[in-house]
């Protein structure tokens, strides 16, 4: 931070001095506002900043992006929002009035993405939002003409987590219990509520149906409670630290189902360092396409200029929203906000997860769920997405 | 019985994270707000030396906890000593460790992230264990053990040595205890180390079963003010009964009733003891 401040005011004094040299005009500069600390830092030092790192990088080992015939590299100028919406909104402000960047990436966060639209968008910086599942996206985009969604919406996520119950059931693995327990904070009371009709529409009964704090020390009561109630199949909507949780748990009282799924952070590389063998056959939120050689190559890449794994789902996604920027700039060729932003509307990108185009600002191709199968966290419902692994029931917390 | 066992089991980590600022607070009268971050810096390590060579918490927690004396006692000498020289009553100096050590406690989230920004997570014992037909994490009965271990050995230390009962002394009154022989800016410096210290070992024990990050220091900071509150400040015995009444409510109050209930349990329960006993369970009432 203190770095930063220093550089801007010696960026400000120095143009005061000089008319803006040509040096600093062949330098895209590109704002990112996520949280390094607070609740959310977790998540986004796994998913969000290496892929800001690593997609710069690359760039600039390339020579940088080609806008309009001028090779120009690309800066980062990064903010910690300390997982706080207050402190994101200073920053971006700062981002657009200080540093004066050429473009921005999404923050990191549902409520991220939602309460910085408005700033973003007084700026016309398009918004390329990952991290951030909402069933309002329609009205959204209606209202902001520079924000677009890659990650699908809250329905796509239970949809399909219904999905795997009914395959399940229908090929005799499963019966109709189903135990459900979701975090009390917004992202899992919404997808528990989205959940809980249709699941029961579907014909399952809901055995056990219980919330809990964010951040609850002892989860066993609730996989005891659970437990008890001999469920089928278990389905918690979790956030990181509880999905750990949950599945110690799990693994110690030995909840034996057929189907287990926690929803963000199953995909993690860590979860599997936590685990190990384990965890065969756990369902979680997200997914890849593992057979994919696109995405093999994105994996070594990220790991080797990195020196970090990506996880199994939202990491290629964010990449994939940089390559989507890189690539309007350079079709638009120019800094213009307004055009890049036109080009993303008008355009089909071609990325790691295969081409990507916006129908009214949304992307309609994404993993919904995956599944730990040989080690490897392989997608199995999708909306629009090839290469789906075939379901595998649970067989036990070997 | 599975409740009281598991409730037992939570309430012991509940000691574990409130004995040090117990001390800190207590004894050396330096409200702590950092005390937090240096129960994640030890259950950093544990997840650091267990990732890097699969040595044991219980391990490392022998080797931090003296670490961590050492390294709280630099900190009260050079950063919080001038504070209580300075300070003309209680409440000053209050006001000015609140400060700084809230500061301090962003220094070191920030250190914590630049070293790991992830989540802390391994997996060590996590294993089942039977006790009269109920299966327990193996993890958690170890930290209770540890917790029993060490609230026992605070508890025989502070009323059954010369320089506990100093220590006990200097709780009461640091005017009087002055007064009477003791060392008193001594005995702080120890009661604020040998805080931190117990801090750390308890973040190494609370790491094998809670998945911790950089940034999660401020709710055990929390957590801890709520029990020795309850407990009344600066008694050992009072910080051990109150977090056992935690435990045991919140795990009632999840397994019976709803878990969605726990934390409306927790304050209830402490809103009470405010109400009714507001020096705390085993707290003197002021004169």
């Amino acid at each position: 931070m203190l770095k930063r401040v220093l550089k801007a005011a010696a960026i400000v004094a120095s143009a005061s001095l000089l008319a803006v040299s040509a040096q600093a005009a062949d330098v895209i500069k590109i704002g990112q506002v996520a949280p390094k600390s607070g609740p959310l830092a977790g998540g986004a030092t796994v998913t969000q900043w290496p892929n800001v790192e690593l997609w710069s990088k690359q760039v600039n080992a390339a020579g940088g992006l080609n806008v309009g015939g001028t090779k120009m590299m690309v800066e980062i100028v990064e903010y910690d929002d300390k997982t706080n919406p207050g402190e994101h909104i200073k920053a971006a402000q700062r981002l657009a009035e200080v540093d004066k960047v050429d473009f921005i990436v999404a923050p990191y966060g549902t409520g991220f993405n939602l309460a910085a639209a408005p700033i973003y968008a007084k700026y016309g910086y398009p918004q390329i939002a990952v991290s951030a599942i909402s069933d309002k996206m329609p009205e959204l985009t209606a209202r902001y003409d520079n924000l677009f969604f890659t990650l699908g919406n809250t329905t796509s996520f239970t949809d399909s987590v219904i999905e795997i119950l009914t395959d399940m059931r229908d090929a005799g693995t499963i019966g109709n219990r189903v135990a459900m327990v979701n975090v009390a904070d917004a992202f899992g009371i919404e997808l528990a509520e989205a959940a809980r009709p249709k699941i029961k529409e579907a014909g399952f009964d809901i055995v056990y149906d219980k919330s809990y704090p964010l951040g609850t020390p002892d989860l066993s009561p609730i996989i005891k409670g659970a437990k008890d109630s001999k469920p089928d199949a278990f389905v918690a909507w979790s956030y990181p630290p509880d999905t750990f949780g949950l599945t110690e748990q799990a693994i110690i009282q030995d909840l034996d189902v057929k189907m287990y799924y926690t929803a963000v952070a199953t995909c993690f590389p860590a979860f599997k360092g936590k685990f190990g063998s384990k965890i065969e056959g756990v369902f979680g939120a997200g997914g890849v396409n593992q057979g994919s050689p696109e995405i093999q190559a994105y994996f070594e890449a990220h790991k080797e200029m990195t020196g970090k794994d990506a996880d199994a789902w939202a990491s290629a996604n964010t990449y994939v929203s940089l390559e989507i920027l890189g690539q309007a700039i350079e079709g638009a060729g120019t800094l213009d906000r307004k055009a890049v932003t036109q080009y993303i509307k008008d355009n089909t990108f071609d990325t790691i997860m295969g081409p990507i185009n916006f129908e009214n600002q949304i992307s309609n191709k994404y993993w919904t769920v995956g599944q730990w199968q040989d080690g490897k966290f392989r997608g199995v419902k999708s909306s629009q997405m090839d290469g789906a692994a075939p379901i595998v029931a649970k067989d036990g917390w070997n | 019985m599975d409740i009281i066992i598991t409730g037992l089991l939570l309430g012991g980590t509940y000691a574990l994270i409130a004995f040090g600022l117990n001390l800190q607070y207590g004894v050396a009268r330096i409200m702590n707000l950092a005390n937090g971050e240096f129960l994640v810096l030890g259950a950093l390590a544990a997840f650091w030396i267990f990732v890097a060579d699969s040595i044991s918490p219980v391990l490392t927690m022998l080797i931090v906890a003296p670490l961590s004396f050492f390294g709280n006692w630099v900190i009260y000498k050079l950063l919080l000593r001038p504070l209580v020289r300075r300070a003309k009553n209680q409440g000053q100096l209050e006001v000015d460790s609140i400060l700084a050590t809230f500061g301090m406690s962003f220094a070191l989230v920030g250190i914590m992230v630049s070293m790991h920004g992830e989540y802390f997570t391994y997996s060590y014992l996590a294993e089942p264990f039977e006790i009269v037909g109920e299966t327990f994490a193996l993890n958690r009965i170890v930290a209770f053990c540890f917790a029993v271990l060490i609230g026992g050995a605070l508890w025989l230390w502070l009323y059954y040595t010369r320089p506990g009962m100093a220590m006990r002394a200097v709780s009461v009154s640091t005017e009087a205890s002055g007064l009477v022989g003791i060392d008193v800016p001594r005995l702080s410096a120890l009661a604020f180390a040998l805080g931190g210290a117990v801090t750390t070992m308890g973040g190494t024990l609370i790491s094998t079963f809670i998945t911790l990050d950089a940034s999660v220091g401020v709710i055990f900071t929390m957590k801890a003010l709520i029990i020795i509150i309850m407990g009344g400040v600066g008694d050992i015995r009072g910080a051990i009964v109150a977090a056992l009444i935690l435990g045991l409510v919140e795990t009632t109050v999840a397994r019976l009733i709803d878990p969605g209930l726990t934390l409306a349990a927790a304050y209830a329960i402490f809103v009470l003891v405010l109400l009714f006993r507001p020096q705390g369970l085993f707290g003197r009432k002021p004169t």
